[in-house]
């Protein structure tokens, strides 16, 4: 029996109980996390906060800066884990993240031109967001407008080729940004950075993630056959191409929210979903919760380190990139077993 | 009854609370912050921040945006000089963690600088999440008499900012009198070198090269409707462009252009008339565009303008340096700033 069948052998219930495992662990893993910081804050305290007793100074630094902090940790995490999983799957390819179809690219250049212009915090995030919708708009429009050759190499083509012009125009701004208060902040935010998040940057993310996820669940199963390639798919009564846009629309609307807050965070959607489909296989309708699960957890534990290494806070890019790197070389010498 | 019970309540919690006195200030952004009345712990948001406050109430520092060197260190006043490096809010060189910058228990945030929007945001931003008072200074030249009194008032010592605040006027008024007496067409122009290679430059407007224009200079490269900060320059530009002296406080530019064959081209650099502009503790023209600048622009004045700018260049270091970073020069040290 190979391993594969062994995975889809797998009862059910060993699937549900490897979810509730990781869960109860990224609740305790998040908890610890809460007692870790610069200001010493007993665990009693951090417990007489939570369930509302008035502990002045512990209290604000609970709720307004530790608790929003580990909160968008999770969501960042969990949404780039999710949307890497679903594009992975979608594409049949296991190097494609979820910047793929030029999603960071464009939140990034919203998000400088905002700094640039010296907006509001609002506005950059809006902007972002914005910014990462319209690349991918762009990148679909224009991709299903070519036709009759591989439909799928064109997206991915196009998404390319729109990185790299938003890449260029967001040098430009940063060239004739100024050097004394542009560059440093449009620096670290597109190095990804949540030093800054608090709780009224989280209220509008978490629906926009939610509203992006409930597609992918309802669609799973379909997005499993997508994963045979579109001549099966077609076999089976699905219209790939449809379903292919879904998924896009979903996945960037996922990333484009968090990115929106967290700014470029690279290698959980591309990482994570790795080590998901390690522990729990290919399919997607396990694959998905699973990848969310870990994603969240490797972001909390990166976070973490980011805010307690040094005395400045080192951006999220650089350690995700330093702790995702050698594990993806790993992958990649290990060839592609193991992928469906 | 009821009015009774909220008394006794009311009553208790002065009693159990003892409230601190406070009173609103109005910021340079206009914004109102209740602040102490005795401001005891500020952390300052960035390097301009930082040097404003080392300048007018040392002993409220809780650190510097980074740990001072050795050779800077030499020239700061005791023990302020040997403040930990604990990061800045705003971007200017490292950023520190709300929470780490709330275990050094701050009752007051400065940021002195930039009045763009983002940063209005970042001090509200921040107040908010905190409970911190964060106050925006304007850090613009014309603005710097008015800052250091609002600072002085701020932090309790009104009789140093008044006195700084005077000093201040009195550069202005010293560069202003020495204006008034020479047209726009009759100004020297001037090329401000950066970096080893000296091609980096500021335009017009941009707040690293500003002192050109306020010290009575031309800035050679003149007005760009897009540049707003540093631009890199091609040699043939400045050679173009031919302007009357160069400043740069880059020393190793300073060293290495004169056996450049390209820079040997320029008629300034064969009537040797480039200038290092001293740099410690901090720049005197720049780096980072703070009240460093203050002296920076007797200095500036003092080279474009050699036979109208009279003034001892080396007095004037001395008392500044004693009015405003509060430390005694001895002539070894006044040798190497005017070198």
């Amino acid at each position: 029996m190979n391993a594969r069948a062994e995975r889809l052998a797998r009862p059910a219930s060993a699937r549900l109980s490897l979810i509730g495992v990781l869960l109860l662990s990224l609740l305790a893993g998040a908890l610890f996390a809460l007692t870790i910081g610069p200001v010493p804050i007993s665990p009693g305290d951090i417990l007489a906060t939570l369930i509302g007793r008035d502990t002045g100074q512990a209290g604000v630094v609970i709720w307004n800066i530790r608790l929003p902090r580990v909160l968008a940790a999770m969501l960042v995490g969990a949404a780039l884990a999710a949307a890497g999983a679903s594009y992975q799957i979608m594409f049949r390819n296991p190097l494609v993240s979820p910047d793929i179809l030029g999603v960071s690219s464009g939140a990034a250049l919203g998000a400088v031109c905002a700094i640039f212009l010296s907006l509001p915090i609002l506005a950059i995030q809006g902007f972002a967001f914005a910014g990462g919708l319209l690349a991918v708009a762009l990148v679909s429009t224009i991709a299903s407008a070519v036709r009759g050759v591989d439909t799928t190499l064109v997206l991915v083509l196009t998404g390319v080729v729109m990185g790299a012009l938003a890449g260029a125009a967001t040098s430009l701004l940063k060239v004739m940004a100024d050097p004394y208060d542009q560059l440093p902040a449009i620096t670290f935010w597109l190095l990804g950075s949540l030093a800054r998040v608090n709780s009224g940057d989280l209220l509008p993310v978490l629906p926009a993630v939610i509203l992006g996820l409930i597609p992918l669940v309802l669609l799973r199963w379909r997005i499993n056959v997508l994963s045979l390639g579109d001549d099966e798919a077609r076999a089976l009564g699905i219209d790939a191409s449809r379903l292919r846009l879904m998924v896009i629309a979903a996945a960037t609307l996922i990333t484009a929210s968090v990115v929106a807050i967290a700014g470029v965070v690279g290698w959980v959607g591309l990482v994570i979903p790795h080590i998901a489909r390690m522990l729990v296989g290919p399919s997607f309708a396990v694959l998905l919760p699973v990848a969310a699960v870990i994603g969240a957890g490797y972001l909390l534990l990166v976070d973490t380190l980011s805010r307690t290494l040094g005395a400045v806070e080192i951006p999220l890019g650089i350690l995700t990139a330093v702790l995702g790197a050698p594990f993806f070389l790993w992958l990649l010498a290990r060839g592609r077993r193991g992928w469906t | 009854m009821k009015v009774l019970s909220l008394l006794c309540c009311l009553l208790a919690a002065f009693i159990t609370h003892p409230v601190q006195a406070e009173r609103a200030v109005t910021d340079s952004a206009s914004r109102t912050v209740t602040i102490p009345d005795r401001v005891e712990r500020v952390f300052a948001a960035g390097g301009p921040a930082a040097i404003a406050l080392y300048i007018i109430a040392p002993d409220r520092m809780l650190g510097w945006p980074r740990a001072n060197r050795a050779a800077e260190i030499e020239f700061l006043a005791q023990p302020y000089a040997g403040l930990p490096g604990v990061g800045g809010l705003t971007g200017q060189g490292g950023e520190a963690s709300l929470e780490r910058m709330l275990s050094l228990q701050p009752d007051l945030i400065i940021d002195f600088g930039s009045l763009r929007e983002t940063y209005i945001d970042l001090a509200n931003r921040v107040q908010a999440q905190t409970g911190i008072p964060y106050l925006l200074i304007d850090g613009s030249f014309e603005n710097t008499p008015a800052a250091l009194r609002l600072l002085g008032d701020v932090l309790g010592v009104p009789e140093r900012g008044e006195a700084l605040a005077r000093d201040a006027e009195a550069t202005f008024g010293r560069i202003d009198a020495l204006l008034a007496e020479v047209p726009e067409d009759q100004r020297p122009r001037v090329y401000f070198a950066r970096r080893p290679n000296g091609l980096e430059s500021g335009m017009v407007g941009s707040i690293n090269t500003e002192i050109i224009e306020r010290a009575g200079g031309i800035n050679v490269l003149g007005r760009s409707a897009t540049a707003r900060g540093l631009v890199q320059v091609g040699f043939e530009t400045i050679l173009a462009e031919n302007p009357d002296l160069v400043v740069t406080w880059d020393e190793q530019f300073y060293r290495d252009h004169r056996d450049d064959p390209l820079w040997q081209q320029l008629p300034a650099v064969q009537a040797g008339r480039v200038y290092l502009a001293p740099m410690l503790p901090f720049g005197w023209i720049d780096r980072p565009p703070s009240l460093n600048r203050i002296i920076g622009l007797d200095w500036m004045a003092s080279h474009l303008y050699p036979d109208r700018h009279q003034i001892d260049l080396r007095e004037r270091a001395r008392e500044f340096y004693r009015l405003w970073y509060q430390v005694e020069l001895d002539e070894a040290q006044l040798d190497r700033l005017l070198q």
